[in-house]
């Protein structure tokens, strides 16, 4: 076993999809990106729609070939990994959806589906396998007997749980969660978000848990990343990001979201950001973020050099910002 | 308070199906003041949407206002002929709805749109209506409104677009706007841009508001009073204060701690209420929470409560109350999701039920 407290390292990750037609250019949905994910935590990632966030996860999964840099998963380089190779680290990391009605093959039973993943990586015998399927049935909450039944007979927070036990089907060390709870009506989300820890501690699973409610972020996750138009410009602890934020961007995000609690929102004061999230094809000059941000120095400084991701705020905390924590 | 501007009495709508008649609203009444802001919340069917489709008689195919009353300014909506139900939508009462982009005619410019809404009730006159479009837009914070006028929706982003379906719901100046879902669509920053948009509007126009929501935080921002719908009836409702401080319905209070909330640090696990939502075709006898509820008594399975008063405003649904419930139930209820040591009870059965069947195709 290897002691390396870091299973996932992703270094200088650019994805850029080339625009066809007159005037070329590319969309740069993922523009320079250093992360690390430590075994066993979960990481939050947050951002609003277009910051990159779903595109990062593909790159994360090998999913989509990265334009550059580098991914390494448990000590090996997985950027240029194919064929048989690449499905060992595949079997290692798994990932589950935000619409359970789309993720699930409609024409498929139920106990096909996870049997499915058993099959492609050739686990145990026939006998094996069925019995496999039956224990995640259960692991997940829904009754062993129900493979013979089609996605369409369950409700979206039980086809949810069909997506889960899917993924843990080829026991993952890693699993990637896309808006996994975000479809869901809020008291299946909950049993949802419940599971997701549960398994957790059972199987020392390691998450990267990515969304845009920032409740739900802050409830699951050890350490947040906060993506901002390709680019991440915060990491911190969970309670570090959100009682000291260093980034005006997560300070705005964060004062933007509604507390379910009348006493605290009339006193509350949103920070309200200007405008709405430029176009990643041509990202803002400087700190992308300079157009929006109430405390940027334009011209000047903010609108000229990229800040890059440095130490501030508390231990473990990074922030990409020329005047970080002064907001 | 203000003077009664709606006034909904024992509605209920129902929609005809092959598998049965759903009963969507089943005998909801409640009522909204001028200038108020109320909260709709419920999950997903529970019938909050059809009761705000049904104040406009928008219901759609095969559902039916099958009885009840619905009182704008003393005027009984559910009686109205075509052409004052006509004149009523839109000048009386205006609807936001979900989704910007399929709520706009994509063909047509955007300021021409609103336009159409207010000279189609002949309030205004054409070159009126053409100037009051830009001051419309204007309001609602369009940046450029003189030219974005010209443009089609696809031309506005999702923040853009509700803010041109929030403009022509203004055009004809309604005394009550319903907003169904009006942020769910929108990335967070837009969303808190919305909502102070709405607030303000409230404040200067004192045009009152019914949000439909399942986000409760929203309600906490938005509204002076909330109403909780399962099932297709209303379960509890009061000032959103008292409410939220202490709810007495078991659906109110679990709903309100099944969502993480931003400002905390995670201390319990989230409270999930078990099971999913009834079939309205066939709800369950006695109170409609019942199969779910975690303090459930035996009156609860055959009997179903009336709202009765449990504080001053604040009305529930419920035999029990949660005042009534001992401290340990409620630590129960807390702990009742899939723990971890019931995910390891599960997984050894699992494991024994194999064996099991291993020993018997063994033999």
């Amino acid at each position: 076993m290897t002691a390396d407290p870091i299973l996932l390292r992703v270094a200088g990750a650019f994805k850029h999809f080339p625009i066809s037609g007159f005037g070329g250019g590319a969309v740069r949905a993922v523009d320079g990106v250093d992360l690390e994910i430590r075994r066993g935590e979960t990481l939050g990632l947050v951002g609003e729609s277009g910051c990159g966030k779903s595109t990062l996860a593909r790159l994360i999964t090998a999913l989509l070939p990265a334009t550059a840099g580098k991914i390494v998963f448990d000590g090996q380089d997985i950027t240029r990994l194919k064929g048989w190779r690449l499905r060992r680290v595949r079997r290692k990391m798994q990932m589950i959806f935000q619409d359970p009605f789309a993720s699930l093959d409609p024409r498929m039973t139920v106990g096909d589906i996870l049997q499915e993943p058993l099959d492609n990586f050739a686990i145990g015998s026939m006998r094996d396998r069925r019995r496999r399927v039956q224990e995640l049935l259960r692991l997940v909450g829904l009754n062993p007997n129900f493979t013979n039944r089609y996605p369409h007979e369950f409700s979206g927070g039980q086809r949810q749980r069909i997506g889960i036990a899917r993924a843990l089907a080829v026991n993952p060390s890693f699993i990637v969660c896309d808006e996994a709870v975000s479809a869901l009506d809020v008291s299946i989300q909950a049993q949802i978000i419940n599971l997701l820890q549960d398994l957790q501690k059972e199987f020392q699973l390691t998450y990267l848990f990515i969304a845009h409610d920032l409740a739900v972020v802050r409830h699951l996750s050890d350490r947040i990343a906060v993506m901002y138009l390709g680019k991440v410009v915060e990491t911190a602890g969970r309670n570090d990001i959100y009682e000291r934020p260093q980034h005006p961007y997560t300070k705005a995000l964060l004062s933007s979201i509604p507390v379910p609690d009348p006493a605290v929102e009339r006193e509350r004061a949103p920070i309200s950001l200007k405008g709405e999230i430029p176009s990643p094809v041509n990202p803002p000059s400087g700190c992308r973020f300079h157009p929006r941000c109430p405390i940027a120095r334009v011209p000047g400084i903010c609108s000229e050099q990229e800040p890059p991701l440095e130490p501030h705020g508390a231990r473990d905390q990074v922030a990409a910002c020329h005047f970080a924590g002064q907001a | 308070m203000g003077q009664t501007l709606l006034q909904i009495e024992d509605l209920h709508t129902q929609f005809f199906t092959s598998r049965g008649v759903v009963r969507a609203v089943d005998g909801v009444s409640l009522h909204i003041d001028a200038g108020e802001t109320l909260g709709v919340v419920g999950e997903s069917g529970c019938g909050k949407t059809i009761t705000a489709l049904s104040v406009l008689r928008l219901v759609p195919e095969p559902g039916k206002i099958t009885s009840g009353r619905i009182l704008f300014r003393g005027r009984d909506v559910t009686k109205m002929e075509d052409e004052e139900i006509r004149d009523f939508r839109g000048s009386d009462v205006a609807m936001i709805f979900q989704d910007p982009m399929t709520s706009l005619n994509p063909v047509t410019k955007v300021g021409f749109q609103i336009e159409e809404a207010m000279t189609a009730h002949n309030r205004f006159s054409a070159s009126l209506a053409k100037t009051r479009v830009v001051e419309l837009l204007k309001r609602v914070r369009v940046p450029a409104a003189e030219t974005r006028v010209k443009d089609y929706p696809h031309q506005f982003s999702g923040g853009m677009r509700q803010r041109a379906m929030i403009a022509m719901g203004l055009a004809n100046e309604p005394s009550l706007l319903i907003a169904d879902e009006p942020t769910t669509a929108l990335d967070v920053t837009v969303q808190a841009q919305i909502i102070q948009l709405m607030k303000q509007l409230n404040r200067e126009l004192g045009t009152a508001m019914m949000l439909i929501t399942h986000n409760m935080a929203l309600v906490a921002s938005l509204c002076q009073r909330v109403v909780v719908m399962y099932a297709g009836r209303i379960v509890e409702e009061g000032p959103v204060e008292q409410i939220f401080r202490s709810p007495q319905h078991p659906y109110t209070w679990s709903l309100l701690r099944s969502v993480p909330r931003v400002d905390e640090a995670r201390k319990d696990r989230l409270v999930s209420i078990r099971g999913l939502p009834p079939d309205l075709t066939n709800p369950p006898p006695g109170c409609k929470f019942h199969p779910r509820c975690p303090f459930v008594v035996d009156r609860c399975r055959v009997e179903e409560p009336s709202l009765g008063e449990v504080a001053l405003n604040q009305v529930a649904r419920c035999w029990v109350l949660m005042r009534n419930v001992k401290e340990e139930d409620v630590a129960a209820a807390k702990a009742s999701a899939l723990s971890i040591e019931a995910a390891q009870k599960l997984k050894a059965d699992a494991e024994a039920a194999a064996a099991e069947v291993d020993s018997v195709a063994g033999s």
